[in-house]
């Protein structure tokens, strides 16, 4: 691939196959047999790119096996194969026969484009079936035209396939090894230098070890974004001490894009090991083994000075999961962020708003690295920003800070605690006397509704339903039954036997979308469909400052994983230990998923702080309120 | 018929007794609507049965004597007890009962009109008072039929509608006044011209050669299909009998005297004859937020029957009746009872249903017609959001 390519477009994600694919195969020595259409299935080298160390082999469907990891339509091309066998190069000319002996990115973006070197042409069908981002798809499409109009142009090498193949198949395994332990040199020498310079310059010392570092493997690291990474280290340590933190990584940032990762890891203020086993089809979800990052920050906590102490504390609090659900969250950090507003000065010669701000930038990336933010945890920083660029600027420092400070207790006062208070008087009236009420995991805006229901006197029981790992329900089950409500408990395998005496269900949210789409705790999916099933009415309990105008159509594009080990085990069961080493198998790979999306079809009606609106209604709400409470 | 069911009068006096037997904790105006709000037979359809039922003026003028007389009693009471506050409220109901006489205006509108001609009466000199008089108007008007979905969300939206203005702000209490009552006059306005605009609306829905299903009386649905008469369309409608108030009947009536050809169904044959039907076509007693309809008993039924049959629903309703209800399923409304003659006594132990109304949920509902256009029932909340909030 040309290194003027901007990786950005990433060479890899273009190969990444999602689900079960045969990769190509690269042992396969000989000339490219258009004929023989299907490579053998029996060596497949178990890493198809660089991202995945673990790829499940597909089952042996010989003669469909091409077309299938292929979506886009192949058989237009085969006439073409035979007459293309022999040409130059890979016309999807990322590979650069020069580069033989040091494999890289770009090969290993080829050897995948090699499966097509029966003669394909097209890098379509390179296209995993669930591309992030539309770059990607931007970037192979330019490829094709490319590769179509200029077959031997690509990268100038008019090499037989056979030569690519060798060499390729040298250089993946290679190529695989070094990319885990590559990064984790990386990172070890970062932590080194870090050690080396303590403090001052800190971040002058890991660009620049991070830039030793590249140039120092020989090329392990992808040549053409190692070029570009540098050259970008170069311009970007011009700003980089002071302006480092200030390029808050984009939230939902998709982690399969290499470059993109490398780059955040640098500026990354907790050290993170990838987790290993990665389902593929969740490779643009962050995920990273949980053990090691709690010592981590322990361990920096006095080193972390652009970052306040109770964000730091609050972030801590996040990783260890002492704090959970969205109000929380956002009720915690937004108490942080006062904390340190209060503490705040304005350093000689910058101006209180865009330092200010750029403080915030800093916590919030912070935070991003401890747990990914929830979007109520967006929206409530989106108006914190707002106010604080709507300052005026004739404010003294010490009325902003109150202003701003009182601000946020205005926030947290009416969109969180006056609403839910809200929200439980609308919702009371749809209990009656005599209902089955159904929950699931633990909401607080449902628990306070439930207990509120029942000072009222009302009569009623509650089925909880929860669900591991989190077994969120028994916190919420233990409050319960402490006050006096009749409860049953069940888990999550059960709910289609106890919903046909069921008469209403409550359930909270983590947002509802703009087209009512309810993104919730994993599991609400399923028991929402089984009540819809049984014609049981659904009722979501969601303040209006959740809502966005974000339109997800299923739980994968936009989700979070938890800790893959927390599946593996069950707490105090120690007996159950069949998945224990799964680490080291490399056909297992564990998913936590922390969130799913609910259909709006399942909802039969959202209680929010505006009264009681249909899941159709959420977008005039965002229209028509979203400024005014931005503005407050 | 309406003399002839004589469980109809057996209960009414029996109300009335109940009425005066029950100690009332409210003011002794409130016994002045004594006859309105009853437990067992709502008012509205009181009023809707007077009005159809075949009832000699006379003695109409009669009952309607025989109940000013009562309320005059209670009347020359409360005035040594009350003050103006009562007179005036009392005059609201007179007000509202006047208009209410008239048989071809609806309910919510002679509301509408009613409390339109409170402010205009109204004799407070500040703002605040003003709002607190019309919000008692409201109330007392609210209360003297407590099922009646479109009376309520009349109200409920008159007092939004008007009170709604940026004209509250300015200092002068008169100029402020006028521009409440200016806006009260227009509401009251769009109202009864309601009806005119969505028969024009409908005209685009009835082509020439179809069958259309109508259930229950709607003066709306009627008023669309005198329209689409006076446009020289052919169609004919069947129409559902309608017990226990035989609406049915008095709809063919009014149907064949505008020389269409009408058909009567009984309830149960409605699954029967809907496959030579093109559409169905009914009115509403109140549009709730979900979208859904509350309308006469047998409406969900029907919808049911045309959605298995792929037949297009369509509601005339207007804009007014658009309540901030949200029922969940059928027991979720405030009940309204009627009771029904079934002609032969029934023995005591067996207990009747009669409700006399049922929800039916948006995802049955084709398209609404409405004052405000034509809107699909996902609409409404969007209408009720925008001017509640």
């Amino acid at each position: 691939m040309e290194s003027r390519r901007v990786p950005r477009t990433v060479s890899d994600p273009k190969v990444r196959q999602v689900g079960f694919f045969a990769p190509p195969d690269r042992s396969l020595s000989g000339p490219p047999d258009p004929t023989s259409s299907s490579p053998p299935l029996s060596n497949i080298s178990p890493s198809g790119n660089s991202l995945s160390p673990v790829m499940i082999p597909p089952p042996r469907h010989l003669s469909t096996d091409l077309p299938r990891h292929l979506p886009h339509p192949q058989p237009p091309l085969s006439p073409l194969r035979a007459p293309r066998a022999n040409d130059t190069s890979i016309p999807v000319g990322s590979y650069n026969p020069s580069e033989f002996s040091t494999p890289s990115g770009i090969a290993d973006f080829s050897e995948d484009q090699l499966s097509p070197r029966w003669g394909r042409k097209s890098s379509s069908g390179k296209f995993a079936t669930s591309l992030p981002s539309g770059g990607f798809g931007m970037a192979a499409a330019k490829k094709i035209s490319d590769a179509n109009s200029k077959p031997g142009v690509a990268d100038g090498g008019a090499d037989t396939e056979v030569q690519k193949e060798k060499a390729t198949a040298a250089g993946k395994p290679l190529k695989e090894k070094t990319t885990k332990a590559e990064r984790r040199a990386m990172q070890e020498a970062q932590r080194a230098a870090k050690a080396a310079t303590k403090g001052e310059g800190n971040k002058t010392a890991l660009v620049n070890s991070a830039n030793a570092v590249k140039s120092v493997k020989p090329a392990p690291q992808k040549k053409d974004n190692s070029s570009v990474a540098a050259s970008e280290r170069k311009s970007g340590d011009r700003q980089t001490d002071k302006d480092r933190k200030k390029d808050v990584p984009h939230p939902r940032m998709q982690f399969d894009d290499e470059n993109r990762v490398e780059k955040a890891k640098k500026r990354s203020v907790v050290k993170q090991a990838e987790a290993r086993n990665r389902v593929e089809l969740f490779r643009h979800l962050p995920q990273y083994e949980h053990g090691a990052r709690l010592t981590d920050l322990e361990s920096k906590f006095f080193q972390l000075g652009p970052v306040h102490p109770a964000v730091y504390k609050v972030g801590f609090r996040y990783l260890t999961g002492d704090i959970s659900g969205g109000n929380a969250r956002c009720i915690a950090m937004l108490q942080a962020f006062q904390e340190s507003i209060k503490d705040y000065s304005t350093p000689p010669e910058k101006t209180l708003i865009r330092d200010l701000t750029s403080k915030i930038n800093c916590y919030v990336s912070f935070l991003i690295e401890c747990r990914p933010l929830s979007i109520s945890m967006g929206n409530a920083i989106r108006f914190l920003k707002r106010r604080i660029t709507s300052l005026p600027l004739n404010l003294s420092e010490s009325e902003a800070i109150t202003s701003l400070v009182s601000d946020i207790d205005r926030f947290i006062n009416e969109k969180i605690i006056l609403a839910d208070n809200v929200i439980v008087k609308h919702a009371v009236t749809k209990i009656r006397d005599g209902d089955v009420l159904l929950t699931y995991a633990s909401s607080s805006a449902v628990e306070m509704l439930l207990l509120h229901a029942h000072e009222l006197g009302k009569r009623f029981r509650v089925v909880i339903v929860d669900s591991r790992p989190k077994l969120e329900g028994k916190m919420l089950l233990r409050r319960l039954v402490g006050k006096g409500i009749s409860c049953t408990y069940t888990h999550i395998n059960a709910v289609s036997y106890v919903m046909h005496e069921v008469t209403r269900v409550f359930l909270g949210a983590s947002s509802v979308l703009a087209n009512g789409t309810v993104y919730s705790r994993v599991g609400t999916a399923c028991v929402a469909m089984v009540a819809h099933q049984f014609r049981v009415p659904v009722l979501i309990c969601c303040e209006a400052y959740k809502f966005h105008e974000r339109v997800q159509l299923d739980s994968i594009c936009c989700n979070e994983l938890g800790d893959a080990e927390m599946v593996s085990r069950v707490t105090g069961r120690e007996d159950i230990n069949s998945l224990d080493g799964w680490t080291s198998s490399e056909n297992l790979q564990p998913l936590n998923l922390l969130y799913d999306a609910t259909p709006s079809d399942y909802v039969s009606m959202i209680i929010t702080d505006y009264g009681m609106i249909p899941p159709t209604s959420v977008p005039v709400i965002v229209r028509e309120y979203g400024r005014e409470y931005l503005l407050i | 018929m309406w003399y002839r069911s004589a469980s109809f009068i057996l209960d009414k006096q029996e109300q009335q007794r109940n009425a005066a037997a029950e100690s009332r904790p409210l003011s002794p105006a409130s016994t002045a609507m004594a006859e309105s709000p009853s437990a067992n037979v709502s008012m509205y359809y009181q009023t809707r049965a007077a009005h159809h039922g075949v009832v000699s003026s006379d003695w109409l003028a009669q009952a309607q004597a025989a109940v000013a007389g009562n309320s005059d009693d209670a009347a020359a009471e409360s005035n040594d007890s009350g003050g103006e506050e009562i007179g005036k409220r009392f005059s609201v109901v007179d007000e509202f009962n006047n208009w209410r006489k008239q048989p071809d205006l609806a309910e919510a509108v002679a509301a509408i009109r009613a409390l339109a001609s409170v402010i205009r009466s109204s004799q407070a000199k500040t703002m605040m008072e003003l709002e607190i008089e019309l919000k008692k108007a409201s109330d007392s008007l609210k209360s003297w039929d407590t099922t009646s979905i479109s009376l309520t969300a009349g109200c409920d939206l008159f007092m939004r509608y008007v009170t709604r203005t940026s004209a509250l702000d300015r200092e002068d209490f008169g100029s402020a006044k006028s521009r409440l009552l200016e806006r009260a006059e227009k509401f009251g306005e769009i109202s009864y011209k309601a009806r005119r605009i969505i028969a024009m609306l409908s005209q685009d829905f009835i082509f020439d050669g179809c069958t259309i299903l109508v259930h229950g009386f709607s003066r709306v649905v009627l008023e669309a299909l005198r329209t689409a008469v006076e446009n020289k369309k052919l169609f004919r409608v069947l129409c559902t009998e309608g017990r226990p108030d035989r609406s049915g009947l008095r709809v063919s009536n009014e149907l064949a005297k505008l020389d269409i050809p009408v058909k009567l169904l009984i309830d149960s044959a409605v699954a029967y004859s809907m496959d030579e039907v093109d559409m169905v076509f009914v009115g509403a007693d109140g549009v709730v937020e979900s979208g859904g309809i509350i309308n006469m008993m047998g409406t969900y039924q029907i919808a049911l029957v045309a959605k298995a049959m792929n037949k297009p629903m369509y509601v005339a309703a207007e804009s007014y009746k658009f309540a901030r209800l949200y029922p969940l399923d059928q027991k979720d409304m405030v009940p309204a009872l009627r009771p029904i003659d079934f002609g032969v006594p029934i023995p005591s132990q067996v207990e009747v249903e009669t409700s006399a109304r049922d929800y039916t949920p948006p995802q049955y509902l084709t398209l609404l017609f409405t004052d405000l256009g034509v809107l699909s029932p996902s609409v409404v909340s969007d209408e009720l959001i925008q001017l509640y909030l």
